[in-house]
Parts: C-alpha cells; structure tokens; sequence
C-alpha cells in the first residue's frame, strides 16, 4: 500500500553503542508475536538484548566498571548518584 | 493531590535569616542585613531555608503570604545575597571536569558494586526508609520538571525544542492523569503519605532543600542557562538505573502498584530522555554558544556534589538507626493499610 504523499519518512536515530532512537508512538511486534505500544514522542529501542524492559532501552549497554572505587549511584530521576 | 488555593502554610524557622524571611512574608518584621547573609553557613539549615522560601514565591507561594511578593525588590536583594553566597560554594567545592563529554563520559559508566541510596534501598531498605525518602524527594518530584520549565525562553531551535519535547513528557503528554508528579503523588499515597503540596517541608534536612534550591536558582537566572541544561543531563542520565533499584525496592518491601509504577516508568522515559538531552540539548546549545561548555559542565558536575552530601547524610542517619527527617513520620504509619 503506497504510503500517502504528506506522509514523511519515519526518522530512526541509530548509534554504535546505544538503543535505536525512533519517533513515536510505536507499536513494536516481539518475537513471539506480542505487541506492545508507546506513544512516548520518542522511544528508546535496545539494540544489546540485555534490557529487562525489552524491547524498551533500559541504559543497561552501558560501560560498566569496579574501578569507580566506593561511590557510584546513580538514584532515581532526581540526579542522586553517590 | 487536590489543588489548594490557599498555598502550603509557612514551615517553621530555622535559624535568623529563615525566621526574618518569613517575619517580612507576614509582613512582621524586618528583612535580614547583608553582614547575616555573608555569614552564614551555605549549606546549612538556616540559609537554605530562608532561599527556599523566596524560590517557593515563584512555584505556589504560600497560605497567607501576598503573592506579589514574588517580585518584592527588598526580598529580591536578599534572595540575590542568599543565592551569591550559595552559588560561590557549590563553585568553589565542586569538581568540574574540563570538558563536557568527560562530565557526561563519567555518569555514563554504570559501577558494578555501588554503595549509594538507590542500592542501599534496593538490598536492604525497609518501608520506613522508603517513606522517609519520597518524604524527602517530594520537595522536588511534586514539582516535577517546574524548575527546568524555566530554561526554554532562553533555549532556541534544536536545543529548545528537544527539551521542549521532553518536558512535554514529563507533564505525562497532555494527559493528567501521566504528568510524573501526579504519579509521585500516587506513589506517596501507596506509602501513606500525605499529598499536600509542601508538607514535607518543614521534615526536609538541609541537604535535601539544597538539591531542589540548587535546580531553582539555576533555572530563576538566564545567565545559568548552560548549568541548568548540565544539571538536567546529570538527572536524565542518572535516573534509569538507579529507579529501576527504586523499583526494585518498592517492590520487594511491597510498597504497592502506584510506587512501582513511578520508578519503572522513569527507567523507561529517562532511558529515552537523557538520549535526547545529550544528542539534541546538550549539544544544540553548545552548537549555538559553544562559550557555555563550562557552565555545563558544572551544572553536571555541581548535581552529583549536592546529591552526594543529600546521600551521604541519609546513609548515614539510617545506619546508625535514627529518622534522616526533622519531624518523624511515625504517626502518619496508621495509613499504611
């Protein structure tokens, strides 16, 4: 079906390290045929499989270290990280 | 969470500078002299206090205060003293990193084995600790996202309108019943707190007015605008991980659906969020004022330092057993069902 001509492109924002960026809302079919939806303006999609919100991002591609020493916290969405 | 009219009553004085504030509120008694302000410790109970007060004229006010008062030159002198002598500490004590991707580059970096508030709540946390927390938080997550509301007049093109989008979401989309600080007032209301805007003030430690007055005084100053755009980064990009502990903890001590519900969705929006803080705020502003990169980077930096002190107080009240609050909830415990 051809799309409408004032539709545009769909933009997805894709990086090396990190989820795929795309503008919402978003129905997304899992592999096992589920589907879920967002209408978020823009969605955060995991591209590591290691998020336990998939197919939502979850930060969990990020770097992780010991060498931070005793601090390193990051709390909640005030900005606490100790 | 019903909307008073009124405004939150007045907490209770702290020290001269916070008991003169409130006297010129009521419009009994003189403003504070400069030779208080300069004194006085920045951190401390008083002075936080007293600057919280002249921020709050900006948010709801108070019962019984004028609200023109807001732009009373007098309390505006005294606030701009209150803010330089805070303002010249979080400069001084806060190491700021030389560049912004390095700012960024270390929030970035999940530590493996933390030792800070949202670990502490998630392994061992008990529901007391729990309330006290969202107790303390509610001085900014019942405002959620107002203080940043103040930075887009002066934000343009890319930068604006990413951040626009954001606070769009933070304000739950267009629909009420989502806007994140409904949905704190929900999880307060699992945990048997009450909803009313203000009235964990007077309970709040100075360590916590310090974070919320911090996010004020740098959204209330365009000059600030690169220091508020760093400050929220730090808050996006920390935020997921550290409310899925939040999560965590809420549901092992079986804080209920609502309380559960407030983290996992800040997992999820933040995870999206600092995303576009980074690629589109961040780097639209310096793009158009490339001069701001150091503001930003403390703005970054200055965040971790006030959380910090705020997380090493309740740890520390927590471990050696005692309340990290002013007035205890103990009897409001009759709630929780």
């Amino acid at each position: 079906m051809p799309n409408s001509p004032s539709d545009r492109p769909r933009r997805i924002t894709v990086q090396r390290r990190g989820p795929l960026l795309v503008e919402g809302p978003v129905e997304v079919e899992t592999e096992d045929g589920t589907l879920v939806s967002s209408d978020r303006f823009r969605v955060a999609l995991c591209t590591c499989r290691r998020s336990r919100r998939y197919p939502w991002c979850d930060t969990s591609h990020r770097a992780r270290s010991r060498a931070a020493g005793d601090c390193g916290d990051s709390g909640g969405p005030s900005g606490e990280r100790e | 969470m019903e909307y008073d009219h009124k405004g939150p009553q007045l907490p209770r004085a702290r020290g001269p500078l916070s008991s003169a504030v409130m006297d010129h509120l009521l419009d009994k008694g003189p403003l504070p002299a400069p030779g208080d302000v300069a004194g006085a410790d920045p951190y401390g109970d008083d002075l936080q206090l007293a600057l919280y007060l002249c921020y709050e004229l900006h948010y709801r006010g108070f019962a019984d205060v004028s609200p023109d008062l807001e732009w009373d030159p007098e309390l505006l002198r005294v606030r701009a003293a209150l803010e330089h002598r805070f303002l010249t500490a979080l400069r001084a004590g806060t190491p700021v990193h030389d560049r912004v991707e390095d700012a960024l580059g270390e929030l970035l970096v999940e530590p493996v084995d933390g030792t800070g508030v949202s670990h502490f709540l998630r392994d061992e946390g008990e529901l007391w600790q729990l309330r006290e927390y969202a107790a303390h938080r509610s001085l900014y997550h019942l405002k959620e996202a107002d203080p940043h509301a103040w930075v887009l007049p002066r934000l343009w093109g890319r930068a604006k309108a990413a951040m626009a989008a954001v606070e769009f979401d933070e304000y739950g989309g267009g629909r009420p019943d989502r806007v994140h600080a409904r949905l704190f007032a929900d999880l307060m209301t699992d945990l048997g707190l009450d909803t009313t805007y203000g009235r964990y003030l007077d309970a709040g430690s100075a360590e916590a007015l310090a974070t919320v007055n911090m996010m004020s005084l740098f959204g209330l100053h365009r000059s600030l605008r690169g220091a508020l755009v760093g400050h929220f980064a730090a808050v996006e990009i920390t935020s997921s991980p550290g409310s899925r502990r939040l999560a965590e903890a809420m549901r092992r001590t079986g804080a209920g659906p609502a309380a559960e519900h407030f983290y996992d969705e800040h997992v999820e929006a933040d995870a999206v969020h600092e995303q576009v803080v980074r690629h589109e705020v961040i780097a639209g502003l310096l793009e158009q004022e490339p001069h701001l990169a150091p503001d930003v980077a403390f703005g970054i930096d200055a965040t971790g330092y006030v959380e910090d002190r705020f997380a090493a107080r309740l740890l520390a009240d927590w471990r050696a057993g005692r309340s990290s609050l002013r007035t205890p909830l103990a009897s409001e415990t009759s709630l929780i069902s």
